[in-house]
């Protein structure tokens, strides 16, 4: 739970970042297609540097640094990504891990083709995105070994 | 063998595995440590005032209002620079052909030559601020002509693009082996074309920024950069603001992508070490993308007029070319970018003779300097694209015509006849190129190919295959180092000033020092991409870290490893024979609990004050080795493509993409096809989707992601690998480099697809990026593409 | 790229939205920031007071009443297309969303916002004017109800006064059996369609086209509707020949937009690609349904 002041123009990935030192969310074009500053708001995917500050007054945020189990351990996710190599210099992932944490959140049986058009607004220089299309893919299906209701998933 | 020598093998249980990264945790918990992620008290931020002219004198600057703005706490103009940063930045890459240096200054002084060159630079309470106050600084500029256009640039009438140079020509390279009139004689078949490819650049997620410390306890200034070479901006930095070297430290933490555009000292970096010496305060500046459009460095705009004179069996007898390239406004890397370009061009073919007219052109638009691929898609481009054309006039295929002229295995090492960037005679080192592409062609099922082709016809579809082979220098000279040291609480240290934007160094580094030592990977931590690391480096760009900094990781741990024993043996009193080592431990084969730890065996090569050591005992259980390599070590590749087009719109849909890929050994397999089709996300860029524009005077058209389409999920598919490891004889781990290989053919493959696939004896394509708009004028021109 | 100052206001009810867009200077409403934003922090619009409607709770749903589906003008994108009410009755909209930018975009993008911003290559205008929907508008002077044909000005513009504020779209449904589609051609998927098409039809037993609307965004200002050929469709046979005769229409369209990526003449082809294909497809859906009941 966080209270602040803040300037109205102050972007919602701004205060992330600067205000509650929450660097985990990155700004990579701050004009909405990189997706790189994707966060989750009240559980939807949404670009935090289109967002100010002021407008997630009362709202819940989850960035990257809200995705790994209470143990700290890493989430099924976030493990099939070291495993599967779905990052490489690691600035896209925090924006394709929300965005994916949404996606299973609602659908856990997802076709690469799902996979893909859920990520199809995260831009990534590095990794091809196949491996992030993989990963998805093997943490699905350790999901739905484990029965999780989607509910539950860490959020 | 030497018992010594034998005691040098190791179990080997990392090198060639397919091990999870390091570097992974952090970054997936959100924990990485990115230039603007590092938060140091009472830093300023800082905003870039830029020219919004391709090419102006500057008149006036009035910053009274700017200056005024509650939060604004310093503002520069180039007469506030210290002397030594008013000069133009050092070209780290001189050559005797440059007939003007015209490098940037930090500031623009007086005329300002491309739009988004660097005018004033505030600094403030915070980035927004800063901005505000670069909004109302006012600037009386003198509009001048611009240049745009290379080709043109060269004409006498037109513009210059500095006013002081006497024309646009930078410099004339002219190089030449082999006897290239008789290749040129009466009867070869000889097929000619002018090839041209777009301006682009890499777009790391990541963008540039500088954080800067002046500690003034200490008279030090630290640096952190998003870059890839921190010993090349520590010297930059020195020269500029003409600083002790000992005092002066550069760090790269986490960085977000490079690509090569981030390998080259910006005038932003000095500006962030000025202002916060002169503020006593960190300063911190962070690149927004539409400054990354405008001042990131760009490249690939190149003009190719490439003749190939052939027997009429296809016989490759020589190439004449005349090559044109766009430098933009400043030199940045100096000949290099158009040089390895040119010097690609005969690629995996015997190619006897060749006559090359290079021209470097200055234009107002923004400097260049490599990109991932770095001027070798352009060679690889106009290389295949002729072969495919002499193919069609020799009525061959295209498979076939590319095998009758390979080099072959036997014939390795092969001089090409060149001289490569780094001095020396360029000779291929190894490579089996035949087996690559024939590999790549069974992948692709090349031979049913045709069959595809015509039932995919019967249901009205279009589709089509094409190929490209490059062969490209990599773990180039002219060297990189690492330290090996075990500390005293038995963990392991490597120290190098090996820099990582996302290729995995650090955990390759640990793999192969793992292996040396026999111990696990968590034993080990790694120091890279500092200057205090290590006292030189080069840095990381054209494929060259694994086999620099990796073989001398290999070197230094290997010495480490017979320092271990040789210590060990002297303390238990036993022959080096007798010990085995393991997980940190060394104890006698025979006897496990004669050991000696990591840890004591540190202890003991530090010393105790006032005891000199015994004979054959030295101090430090580390070593350092700088791996220098002779000359480049060549890695090859084939790409084979399968795609759609569709007529109506010009889209086109890749079905199949192969990539035959030999860098020699692999020491981790998963980096490495993670850095083959990442790369070939780049190439498909290059092809079909990234254009930087200008207009005709010098105004960037796309300035914004919505304009530049940069390859997204569903525009890249799975890329087939299939891996040959010919290990390179020119080090000791017979690596080669691996991360442009997938981005240099692809291009080439792309457009001879889509070619094939229209099949349509009059299209003929020559530019890129084939976007379905040319594709459209083309197919309702049904003539050869027109140049932009 | 950071937005220039501004004051920001957040009412709560129309009304109060009303009373702050008649006394400040320099206004600019904020929708969903999908678009806006971008062009604040790029400094392209700096607006010195922004008017949040995200409070604003009677602007949000999605209702059947007085036989049209009523959307309020901030209801999100992402809401619209899982509306199950929406996929009933318009199936169009859901299939037009799916290649709508991205999730992360129709999330907080507005159907309203997409309706006043009115640009060109957009789809939602497309299929809203496929639908011959009618735009709400509340003023000083009360509400009013401006069709979409008539609700672009110019470029970019809707025909509101400054002082008037976009509070809902809505529009009758077509007839349960009736045959829809909505394609596009754009370089990448979710990017701004350089061509558009929706379509919307009505088949008889006897397989004649008793209705049809065609329209088309990325050829000009506003969404383009093919009037003439859906007149001159009435009564035919729904095949190619009927095809044909909708596609020629579209070479005598006037000034077909161009900028610096794609010409006139190539949207034109686009245009007529993607109306045969979307017209096609509209008639076989038309064909695997109940004609002509309304059972709604």
């Amino acid at each position: 739970m966080y209270e602040k002041d803040v300037d109205s123009r102050c972007t919602l990935g701004d205060f992330l970042r600067n205000d509650l030192g929450l660097t985990g969310t990155h700004y990579g074009c701050e004009h909405g297609v990189c997706g790189a500053c994707t966060v989750l708001l009240n559980s939807k995917s949404v670009r935090s540097c289109l967002l100010l500050a002021v407008q997630a007054n009362g709202s819940e945020i989850t960035t990257i640094e809200g995705l790994a189990n209470d143990d700290g351990t890493l989430s099924e996710l976030q493990q099939a990504f070291t495993e599967c190599h779905a990052l490489q210099c690691g600035f896209c992932t925090p924006g394709m891990l929300t965005t994916l944490t949404e996606l299973l959140s609602e659908n856990l049986s997802p076709t690469e083709a799902q996979v893909k058009s859920a990520i199809s607004g995260n831009l990534c220089r590095c990794t091809g995105y196949q491996p992030i299309v993989d990963a998805t893919i093997l943490a699905a299906s350790r999901l739905r070994d484990k029965s999780i209701p989607s509910a539950a998933i860490k959020q | 063998m030497d018992i010594l020598d034998s005691k040098l093998l190791s179990k080997q249980a990392y090198i060639g595995s397919r091990t999870l990264r390091t570097e992974d945790k952090a970054l997936l918990k959100g924990l990485g440590q990115f230039v603007d992620d590092i938060k140091l008290d009472n830093t300023l931020f800082s905003s870039v005032l830029r020219s919004p002219h391709a090419h102006a004198r500057i008149i006036d600057i009035n910053i009274t209002l700017a200056s005024q703005l509650p939060g604004v706490h310093a503002i520069y103009l180039h007469k506030d620079l210290p002397l030594s940063a008013q000069k133009r930045l050092p070209l780290n890459t001189p050559n005797a052909a440059i007939t003007l240096v015209m490098t940037q200054e930090i500031l623009a002084s007086t005329e300002v030559c491309y739009v988004g060159e660097p005018v004033a630079f505030v600094v403030a309470e915070s980035r927004y601020i800063a901005e505000d106050a670069c909004s109302i600084i006012e600037v009386d500029y003198e509009i001048l002509d611009a240049t745009s256009d290379c080709i043109e640039a060269l004409r006498e009438t037109t513009p210059l693009t500095h006013t002081i140079a006497k024309n646009n020509l930078i410099a004339k390279l002219p190089l030449s082996y082999g006897d290239i009139d008789g290749a040129f004689s009466a009867d070869a078949v000889i097929v000619q074309d002018i090839f041209s490819q777009n301006r682009g650049s890499a777009h790391p997620m990541e963008t540039r920024g500088y954080l800067a410390e002046f500690h003034k306890a200490t008279s030090q200034l630290t640096v952190w950069s998003a870059g890839q070479a921190p010993h090349l901006e520590k010297k930059t930095l020195i020269d500029m603001l003409d600083w002790d070297p000992e005092k002066i430290r550069v760090i790269m933490n986490d960085v977000g992508g490079g690509f090569g555009p981030k390998a080259i000292f910006y005038p932003e970096e000095a500006l962030v070490a000025i202002a916060a010496c002169d503020l006593n305060r960190p300063v911190k500046w962070i690149e927004d993308r539409r400054e990354h459009f405008l001042s990131g460095s760009q490249e690939r705009e190149q003009y190719w007029d490439i003749s190939l004179a052939l027997t009429q069996e296809g016989k490759i007898r020589g190439i004449k070319l005349k090559m044109t390239h766009d430098n933009g406004a400043y030199l940045q890397w100096g000949v290099i970018l158009p040089y390895i370009g040119v010097t690609t061009t005969p690629g995996p073919y015997v190619v006897p003779a060749m006559d090359v007219d290079l021209k470097m052109v200055f234009t107002n638009k923004g400097p260049t300097s490599p990109v991932r691929g770095a001027g070798r898609p352009q060679a690889v481009f106009a290389m295949e694209r002729i072969l495919d054309k002499a193919a069609k006039v020799l009525s061959v295929d295209r498979a076939k015509i590319r095998q009758l002229n390979f080099i072959q295995p036997e014939q390795m090492p092969y001089n090409v006849g060149f001289i490569y960037r780094d001095g020396k005679a360029m000779i291929y080192d190894s490579g089996d190129y035949p087996k690559c592409q024939s590999l790549a062609l069974q992948k692709a099922n090349y031979d049913t190919f045709s069959q595809r082709q015509k039932l995919a016809k019967l249901s009205g579809r279009h589709i089509g295959i094409g190929i490209a082979n490059f062969v490209e220098g990599t773990g180039l000279g002219p060297f990189e180092g690492a330290t090996v040291r075990i500390q005293q609480n038995g963990r392991v240290t490597i120290l190098t000033a090996a820099a990582a934007q996302g290729q995995g160094h650090k955990t390759t580094f640990m793999q192969i020092c793992a292996d040396q030592l026999d111990i696990d990977l968590d034993l080990i931590d790694v120091i890279a991409a500092d200057t205090n690391a290590i006292s030189m480096g080069i840095g990381t760009f054209a494929c060259r870290i694994t086999v620099t900094t990796g073989n001398s990781v290999y070197l230094a741990a290997q010495n480490v490893r017979s320092k271990v024993f040789s210590l060990a043996a002297f303390l238990l009193q036993c022959e080096v024979s007798e010990l085995e080592m393991a997980n940190g431990l060394v104890f006698v084969s025979t006897e496990p609990t004669r050991s000696k730890t990591f840890a004591d065996l540190a202890r003991v090569s530090q010393g105790i004050p006032g005891f000199s050591f015994p004979k054959g005992v030295t101090n430090g259980l580390e070593d350092t080795q700088y791996f220098l390599p002779t000359q480049a070590a060549y890695c090859n590749g084939t790409a084979v493509v399968e795609l759609e087009v569709d007529i109506e719109t010009g889209q086109i849909e890749i079905l199949n993409y192969v990539m035959g890929h030999d860098s020699g050994k692999l020491i981790n397999p998963l980096i490495v096809d993670g850095q083959v089709q990442g790369a070939v996300a780049h190439g498909i860029g290059n092809a079909t989707l990234e254009w930087m524009r200008y207009d005709e005077q010098g105004q960037p058209i796309t300035t914004n992601f919505g304009e530049y389409l940069l390859p997204a999920s569903e525009d890249v598919p799975r890329v087939s690998v299939v891996h040959l490891e010919t290990p390179s004889p020119l080090n000791p781990l017979g690596v080669k480099g691996a991360g442009e290989g997938g981005t240099i053919p692809a291009a080439a493959a792309i457009i001879s697809a889509i070619e094939n696939a229209l099949d349509d004896p009059n299209v003929f394509l020559k530019d890129t990026p084939m976007t379905p708009q040319r594709l459209f004028e083309i197919l309702k021109n049904n003539t050869t593409s027109a140049h932009h | 790229m950071k937005p220039a100052p501004f004051k920001y206001h957040a009412p709560t009810s129309v009304g109060e939205a009303l009373q702050l867009l008649a006394k400040l200077e320099n206004p600019k409403i904020l929708a969903g920031g999908q678009s806006l934003m971008p062009m604040m922090n790029f400094r392209f619009m700096m607006p010195s007071h922004i008017i949040d409607l995200n409070q604003i709770d009677e602007l949000y749903g999605i209702e059947l009443r007085d036989q049209s589906i009523h959307i309020g003008a901030m209801t999100r994108q992402h809401d619209i297309q899982t509306s199950d009410l929406v996929k009933k009755f318009a199936p169009i909209i859901p299939d037009a969303y799916d290649l709508v930018s991205h999730r992360q975009i129709r999330n907080r993008g507005t159907l309203g916002g997409s309706l006043c911003h009115l640009d060109p290559s957009s789809e939602q205008p497309c299929f809203i004017s496929a639908l011959d929907g009618e735009i709400e508008v509340m003023g000083p002077n009360g509400r009013r109800s401006i069709p979409i044909g008539e609700w672009t000005s110019t470029y970019m513009t809707p025909a509101m006064n400054d002082d008037e504020l976009m509070i809902g779209t809505s529009f009758k449904p077509w007839p349960d059996g009736h045959g829809w589609a909505f394609l596009e051609y754009s370089r990448r998927h979710g990017d701004y369609a350089i061509v558009g098409v929706a379509v919307l039809s009505n088949i008889n037993e006897k397989r004649e086209i008793t209705k049809i609307s065609i329209s088309i965004c990325g050829i000009s200002f506003a969404p383009y509707r093919l009037k003439d050929a859906e007149t001159n469709l009435i009564g035919m046979v729904a095949d190619q020949h009927a095809i044909e005769i909708a596609i020629k229409s579209i070479d005598s369209i006037e000034d077909v937009m161009e900028d610096a990526h794609n010409s006139s003449e190539y949207r034109r082809h686009l245009a007529k690609v993607y109306t045969r294909r979307a017209i096609e497809l509209a008639f076989q859906r038309a064909n695997n349904h109940n004609y002509g009941q309304n059972t709604h």
